[in-house]
């Protein structure tokens, strides 16, 4: 069966390693915090100015001066520092910030990324995502692998306005797991129940399967 | 000390002209200058543009002056808060410059260093970086993003004293450091103006020397956009 929201947050959490500063974007990428391990240190770091994110606070505790960057309420972890918008991006930009997980409506095999604007119809803007990107070296991509019409997200060319190219590394999807090198998608993993077969008609890319594929293990 | 004390948000504005370029701290609406925000509302300062990392929401922050139709242009990183803004950037009413929320941090801080412009990863292949010179540096690509000009920068901090001295609160601190003094003008509106010598000078977030003018705020709503809690068990 495709993995629900959860399920794609809960795979993603594995690839999270002990002393990893990690952001997070907005959407199943926030849902990853609540499966790692809680046997390794990871700190989390939202780019409106926090790194050592907590969990919400507890209802009346609410601090209108202590969100994420989906202006969510949170607190701090014992260790947290706060810091201006600049810095925050010195973090990312300057490759200290070890892991990026994103959403995003398209990805291509050359890994590049669409995530901030339909022409015409939708602009919300890219945030910090471009900047996340452009910097990062591991780049994990969290999406459902099709849209609602069930037409692929998971593309020879991304068809919508670029966040960046060249740079994801690994998508997570509600059917697989993939790896992005050599202009095609590796698959890893599938879903449990899910065939081959079926990640190969929702996959318009180019699919490599080159090995026995596993069923993720979550 | 050097008193850069004015007595209320008439006298900070002093000078906003139509036409003119302001910057706004706040990310959300956390840590936005609510005061300066109101007054230019009343004042009915028009054909602005804004330098702000969002446009508020439809009946607060900048979304007060968007409704009033105030703004020509807006420069942010994030919008998809606010529904007018929307409308009216796909109308073609308002000018919108989007740009990548790092960047946008890094044009208010170069203009307050004192740099012109400088070189970023971000954008680079987008249409962020259509028209701008790129460069390639040990085998990357970089975009060249100039400073921002503006002429007023609106800022809002937890504490501060007649000196310009700012002190934040948590993530309230966001854009508010990097647009002191980044515009001609900086006016700082503070939650407690505290007497001189009270602040720690090794805890002061923003020296005075980057404000031009600090008064004490009021009336702060503080709204919270996405209110998320976890239940006691």
């Amino acid at each position: 069966m495709a993995l629900d929201k959860n399920g794609i947050a809960k795979r993603i959490a594995q690839e999270v390693q002990d002393g990893f500063y990690v952001n997070l974007g907005i959407g199943i990428p926030t849902l990853v915090a609540n499966y790692v391990r809680n046997d390794i240190e990871v700190e989390f770091q939202s780019e409106n100015g926090v790194l050592g994110m907590g969990p919400f606070p507890f209802e009346d505790e609410e601090d209108a001066d202590i969100i994420n960057a989906g202006k969510q309420t949170i607190t701090t972890m014992p260790g947290a520092s706060f810091f201006d918008s600049s810095m925050s991006f010195a973090m990312i930009r300057g490759k200290h910030v070890h892991l990026t997980i994103l959403g995003a409506m398209e990805v291509s095999e050359n890994g590049d990324i669409a995530n901030w604007k339909i022409p015409g119809k939708m602009v919300k803007g890219m945030g910090g995502a471009m900047d996340l990107v452009a910097s990062a070296e591991n780049i994990i991509v969290a999406m459902m692998h099709t849209n609602k019409a069930g037409e692929s997200k998971i593309l020879k060319r991304c068809s919508l306005p670029l966040t960046g190219v060249g740079c994801v590394t690994k998508v997570v999807t509600n059917l697989a797991v993939l790896e992005v090198k050599n202009n095609a998608f590796y698959l890893l993993e599938r879903a449990p129940g899910v065939s081959v077969e079926e990640i190969k008609k929702a996959t318009e890319g180019t699919l490599v399967v080159d090995r026995e594929i596993p069923e993720m293990d979550i | 000390m050097i008193n850069k004390k004015v007595n209320n948000v008439q006298e900070a504005l002093t000078g906003v002209k139509n036409g003119m370029t302001f910057m706004l701290g706040g990310f959300g609406l956390c840590g936005i200058p609510e005061n300066a925000i109101s007054e230019l509302v009343k004042l009915d300062i028009r054909e602005v543009t804004c330098i702000s990392n969002n446009a508020g929401v439809d009946d607060f922050g900048l979304g007060l002056l968007l409704q009033n139709k105030q703004i020509k242009k807006m420069i942010s990183s994030y919008v998809g808060e606010n529904d007018e803004f929307e409308r009216q950037m796909l109308s073609g009413e308002l000018e919108v410059e989007l740009t990548p929320q790092g960047t946008l941090a890094e044009k208010c801080r170069a203009a307050q260093a004192g740099f012109p412009a400088f070189y970023t990863p971000a954008g680079y292949g987008t249409e962020v970086a259509e028209g701008k010179e790129t460069r390639d540096f040990d085998g990357k690509m970089y975009v060249l993003e100039p400073a921002f000009k503006a002429d007023f920068a609106f800022v809002k901090a937890w504490k501060g004293d007649a000196a310009g001295n700012l002190v934040f609160k948590g993530t309230s601190r966001n854009f508010n450091p990097n647009m002191c003094g980044a515009a001609t003008i900086t006016v700082a509106e503070v939650e407690e103006l505290v007497p001189v010598g009270e602040l720690d000078p090794n805890n002061v977030h923003v020296p005075g020397i980057f404000v031009q003018r600090i008064f004490q705020g009021k009336n702060y709503e503080k709204r919270i956009e996405q209110r998320t809690v976890r239940q006691k068990q």
